[in-house]
């Protein structure tokens, strides 16, 4: 169907102008982004591109004219198998028309000849340096509950622009009981009961961050947090490099992610995917008490807004914890927690475990599976994945979230881009299932990794299965 | 005109600060007359291509700005949406900084990586400048929040539009405002005109008493009044102070320009705009009451506007000579590094 080129507006006050010169003539091929004609408003002479692809079949408007009023048919595009004689007076109105794109004349250098290399085009960056073994040489037994309560409790005597706010985290002492006897010890301008306003309270937290406070925002549950997602991410996230480096936010948003146990589909989400894609925040998901302390200490120590994402099943399993306050678990580095040499499994939070129990499984087949808690999503510590797959060629990622888009989606792509020669075995990813979580115990149940199926994609991505 | 409605009796008691000096009028003129000579450049830049996407003018509002500021004191804290140009100027911050912001140039506020509706000035207490319709009220809230934590005596004055008093999260800030007392000072625009829906189309009920079942007190205004916006201010900036909690402010104020630079405002009639124009002009009117009170004579008024017109050719000379950011940009701010 022939395509009507329309005399574009080339600025917010133009009604009309000279078109001053066609570049292309009648019958000339024109594709996307080719420049049209060239047009004279009261302030500048501006390039029309065609937007559509085929051939110039008649100018309507001839060179040289003035005082063309916007939107006036200018010429007419022909696509395959029309031509000239069509009679252009048959062009209905609803035919499609289109406006052409004004292009401002520049004479400057076109911007990817001068484009820098992103952190993401390099070789995989190297995690920050941790000292965080030494302290373990004194632990005590402690849950992963206890061991958030003491990380925030400590950053709160240290610092006094340290508070928490959220629903319930005072009087009731956390709807999980994370914030037991905060309230206590610091008194109710410190530990701050909330009303039910998720979005509310994630952008007053984010403007006390702006101000130069350190809160931590908790939200009784991440599956709450997708009412204040805009804060999080329009607000926190994009404000420093909006202002040109001038307001930060150093604000941790923490709460349980994931599925807890029988709670359907609008309590039984992981989020990590999400909030892993937005540049501005930090993202971490640690499993064992000691990393859920050293993480939480940094999270509210680090500059940037910071997602700390908890998991209610862990939340009363106990762990090894290091008595000293120094402990600190950077963010940004991976730990091994099994040395294997076979498959490469990577995990975070509550899925670690399920990946250790997959690795028990494997052993007695006689496979041996090198275990990566990724503690944090973002920025992922992409080098530890990617020495330990250049060791064992295969890899299988596990995460409770859905597969598109997915943690196991992303580390697939980092392996093609930085183990591509190294790999034997296409990744394999773990993921829930991708269906809304039902309620049924049984259909629950299938819907979560288990430690069979993580096995079971280990074992085929040795080809042993 | 709809003049203050719903003064409590305290302020007809307790007489109102003294009507403002010559000094001080002349100090609104050169302030109102310098947002709107900005933002005539910023229009015809835009015309000329060399601000591009959304530009949101000011133009016929800069009574409400210029009359609250003069309230204010240093320490309190500015927040708006992206109609904010204005805010900015009377904040103090730089004409050229706007400016090279809005051309996306290194010399801007936000080094170009902002724009028109996001720039912001620790130096001045200005906290944006926000693209996202109602997000600066909570985040206002917050900076009143982190008054009261820290206990200074600052408060947090917070501008949002007729459109933005309908989102869900102003609510749930006033909520809080006034559960917790924050020094807050909610400033409603009230242009008429959400983008391009009448305020009759899409609010019930009136604006200013939106706070009502919080036990906000709300207060109507004559927005196009520098005299009557900085008195309504006075009053309720001292009652935000001595730790009474939010107040709203309902602003009864126009723009002349369609919403943003693509609105042709084909919602209101030319007669409309034109009666605004001519019969309620904030600009016009406080130079009559100067000129009819002998504060000022015709010779200083065009010193003003020679000043004011040196200021704002500059900025736009300085937005077009900055040079566009370094690629190398692209990649900076993204995170504050440790």
């Amino acid at each position: 169907m022939p395509i009507e080129v329309l005399m574009p507006a080339l600025s917010p006050t133009m009604t009309e102008g000279k078109l001053a010169k066609w570049v292309k003539k009648e019958g000339d091929e024109v594709k996307s982004g080719d420049v049209l004609a060239e047009i004279e408003t009261d302030k500048a002479t501006m390039e029309v591109e065609a937007v559509d692809e085929g051939r110039l079949g008649k100018i309507l408007v001839a060179e040289g004219t003035e005082n063309v009023a916007v939107n006036t048919p200018i010429a007419v595009i022909l696509g395959d198998g029309e031509d000239a004689t069509t009679n252009l007076s048959n062009i209905e109105e609803s035919s499609p028309k289109t406006a052409a794109q004004p292009v401002i004349k520049d004479s400057g250098q076109r911007p990817d000849a001068t484009m820098p290399t992103g952190p993401s085009k390099g070789p995989a960056a190297a995690p920050p340096a941790s000292d965080e073994d030494k302290f373990f040489d004194k632990t005590v037994k402690k849950t992963v509950r206890e061991a958030l309560r003491d990380a925030m409790a400590e950053e709160m005597r240290r610092d006094p622009t340290v508070f928490l706010m959220g629903e319930e985290v005072a009087q009731y002492q956390g709807a999980y009981k994370v914030s037991q006897n905060l309230l206590q010890e610091f008194g109710p301008d410190r530990v701050i009961d909330t009303p039910i306003t998720e979005y509310g309270f994630a952008g007053l937290g984010v403007g006390a961050a702006f101000k130069g406070l350190r809160p931590i925002v908790e939200f009784m549950t991440f599956n709450f947090a997708m009412q204040a997602i805009d804060h999080i991410v329009n607000s926190a996230a994009k404000t420093l490099y909006m202002s040109g480096g001038q307001m930060g936010c150093p604000i941790v948003f923490r709460g349980p992610n994931g599925a807890a146990a029988r709670v359907a589909a609008q309590h039984s989400q992981d989020f990590t995917p999400w909030y892993a894609s937005v540049p501005g925040l930090k993202v971490v998901a640690p499993y064992s008490a000691s990393d859920f302390k050293g993480l939480m200490k940094a999270a509210i120590r680090d500059p940037n807004p910071v997602i700390f994402l908890e998991n209610e099943i862990l939340y009363g399993q106990s762990f090894e914890v290091p008595e000293s306050e120094d402990f600190i678990v950077p963010i940004g580095r991976a730990k091994i927690r099994r040395a294997g040499t076979d498959v490469t499994i990577t995990a975070h939070s509550l899925m670690v475990s399920y990946a250790l129990a997959a690795a028990e499984l494997l052993e007695k087949e006689g496979i041996s599976a090198e275990v990566i808690d990724l503690r944090t999503i973002r920025p992922l510590d992409t080098e530890t994945v990617v020495n330990s797959v250049k060791k064992t060629n295969r890899l299988v990622t596990v995460e409770e979230a859905w597969p598109t888009c997915s943690i196991g989606s992303e580390l697939s792509a980092l392996m093609m881009e930085h183990a591509f020669d190294y790999l034997d075995a296409p990744v394999i990813r773990v993921n829930g299932l991708d269906v809304p979580m039902p309620y049924a115990a049984n259909l629950e149940k299938l819907v979560l990794p288990s430690p069979e199926r993580i096995a079971d994609a280990a074992k085929k991505a040795c080809y042993r299965a | 005109m709809a003049a203050s409605r719903r003064r409590p009796k305290a302020q007809t008691d307790s007489a109102p600060k003294q009507a403002a000096s010559a000094e001080e009028l002349l100090k609104y003129y050169r302030e109102m007359l310098l947002i709107r000579r900005f933002e005539e450049k910023a229009g015809q830049l835009y015309g000329m291509g060399l601000i591009g996407g959304f530009c949101h003018l000011y133009i016929g509002q800069e009574a409400v700005v210029v009359g609250v500021q003069a309230a204010l004191k240093e320490g309190d804290d500015v927040i708006t949406s992206y109609r904010d140009h204005g805010h900015m100027l009377a904040c103090g911050m730089d004409a050229k900084g706007v400016m090279a912001e809005l051309t996306g140039r290194r010399g801007g506020y936000s080094k170009g990586k902002g724009g028109s509706m996001h720039m912001f000035s620790r130096e001045k207490n200005f906290y944006g400048g926000h693209g996202i319709v109602g997000a600066q009220v909570p985040i206002g809230t917050g900076l009143a929040f982190a008054h009261k934590y820290n206990k200074d005596d600052g408060l947090s004055a917070v501008y949002c539009g007729d459109g933005a008093i309908n989102q869900g999260q102003v609510y749930e800030s006033f909520n809080m405002a006034a559960l917790w007392k924050l020094p807050v000072l909610y400033v409603i625009e009230n242009n008429k005109y959400a983008m391009g829906t009448s305020q009759e189309r899409a609010a019930a009920g009136e604006l200013f008493q939106r706070g009502s079942a919080y036990g906000i007190p709300g207060v109507q205004v004559n927005g196009m009044d520098v005299q009557e916006v900085r008195a309504a201010a006075d009053q309720w900036v001292e009652y935000i102070r001595a730790g009474n909690g939010p107040v709203i402010l309902e602003m009864k104020t126009y723009r002349y320009r369609g919403h943003s630079m693509s609105d042709p405002a084909k919602y209101r009639t030319k007669e409309e705009v034109e009666k605004m124009r001519s019969e309620s002009d904030p600009i016009d009117k406080l130079k009559k009451v100067m000129l009819d009170g002998a504060f000022v004579t015709e010779d200083q008024l065009k010193e003003i506007d020679r000043e004011v017109k040196a200021i704002v050719t500059e900025s736009a000379e300085f937005a077009q000579q900055s040079p566009e950011p370094d690629p190398s940009e692209l990649w900076t701010d993204v995170l504050v590094e440790a």
